[in-house]
């Protein structure tokens, strides 16, 4: 149960930008920038980068929200997705993504640990300066988003298959304020604790 | 010297946001109202001095002068006792209920699920509100972004703590919706 009086009727961040919507439209608007540009990485290695990250920091919500959101990028590939969760070193994607997933992890330990080599090595594999901003600045922005939706307890839906509805939606419309307006598409009434 | 070319000689959090201001304008938004906005009944103090506690925690020199900077100008204290606070806040005479707060943003900057339920009613027990339990976990939660995107870019932080704290009224009276982005 949430540590805090919100909506019920709402997942995750949700529940919480809508407690406060002063905050929620610098997060949306972050989330809106961050990963709906198509500059450089495109949306799927954007929200790769989110979903690997939300995965490490164990927050269910989060790593199967983007995830899925992934997954709708990618064409409905799933197990590509799966695969880059739990090792992407032999995932079927570039070596350009694998250097800045690894960037992506480091930060998640903390800013300090990414190191020069982990630099040199995504630009070896032709990351620009810009994508390598973009990547320390997801990889930060969902070591807030993680434990902002689990430091306050916020209930994850326990139905899976309304994760890839609310995903087409997002794909959609972007990070606008429908993502805390609008209810979890055909989800259970039951949830679980993330 | 930052791991990627900025394009600008700024310290700290400024030289990414300036280089990248569809998102530094987001973050300075964000900045403003969790820390300097004044409907909230956190004081800008005790916000600022969550804020620096988790910097200091995250090891992050840059956000923890500047944040340690503001919280010692809105409480007309000196850089000794932000020091103390630092480093055992349950040592020093602040308030018990700023302290169970201050516990919660330690437990988030280790990862959202070590906030434990206790944690959470004993706050309420010392009158915390749901929206001041709201405001500290994310702004607890908001320092483990600003602090990664400044070390995990290795950019460059004055080593004179001094400068921090001269900085620190000006800041104050402007707040966070420009700042960095032209000064």
């Amino acid at each position: 149960m949430p540590y805090i009086d919100v909506d019920k009727n709402l997942p995750g961040i949700r529940s919480l930008m809508a407690f406060r919507p002063e905050t929620a439209k610098p997060l949306s608007d972050l989330a809106e920038a961050l990963l709906r540009d198509n500059t450089g990485l495109s949306r799927a290695e954007r929200e790769l980068i989110a979903t690997y990250v939300s995965y490490l920091n164990d927050c269910f919500y989060c790593h199967n929200s983007h995830g899925e959101l992934a997954v709708c990028y990618l064409d409905g590939n799933r197990e590509l997705v799966d695969a880059v969760r739990k090792d992407y070193r032999n995932a079927d994607i570039s070596e350009k993504l694998k250097a800045l997933l690894q960037i992506a992890g480091k930060v998640q330990q903390g800013g300090k640990s990414v190191l020069p080599e982990n630099i040199e090595n995504a630009k070896r594999h032709q990351a620009t300066d810009r994508d390598i901003h973009d990547t320390v600045l997801i990889a930060a922005a969902f070591c807030m988003f993680n434990r902002y939706v689990d430091g306050l307890a916020s209930t994850a839906p326990k139905d899976m298959s309304s994760y890839p509805l609310r995903a087409k939606q997002v794909a959609e419309n972007g990070y606008g304020p429908h993502i805390y307006s609008t209810a979890q598409p055909q989800a259970s009434s039951e949830e679980i604790h993330a | 010297m930052a791991y990627i070319d900025l394009r600008n000689e700024l310290p700290g959090i400024r030289g990414p946001m300036v280089y990248r201001p569809e998102t530094g304008k987001v973050l300075n938004e964000l900045a403003e109202i969790l820390l300097h906005d004044e409907n909230n009944t956190l004081s800008r103090g005790e916000r600022e001095l969550i804020g620096t506690y988790v910097s200091s925690e995250n090891d992050c020199f840059f956000c923890q002068n500047v944040h340690g900077a503001m919280a010692q100008h809105y409480m007309k204290s000196d850089m000794q006792f932000i020091d103390r606070i630092k480093k055992d806040f349950q040592a020093t005479p602040i308030s018990a209920k700023l302290k169970s707060l201050l516990a919660i943003a330690g437990s988030v900057q280790k990862g959202g699920k070590q906030v434990t339920p206790e944690q959470i009613e004993y706050a309420k027990s010392l009158g915390a509100t749901d929206r001041e339990i709201h405001d500290t976990v994310l702004i607890a939660a908001a320092f483990c972004m600003f602090n990664r995107y400044v070390d995990g870019l290795n950019t460059w932080a004055p080593q004179d703590r001094q400068i921090y704290v001269d900085r620190a009224p000006m800041r104050a009276a402007e707040g966070y919706s420009q700042a960095g982005l032209v000064k």
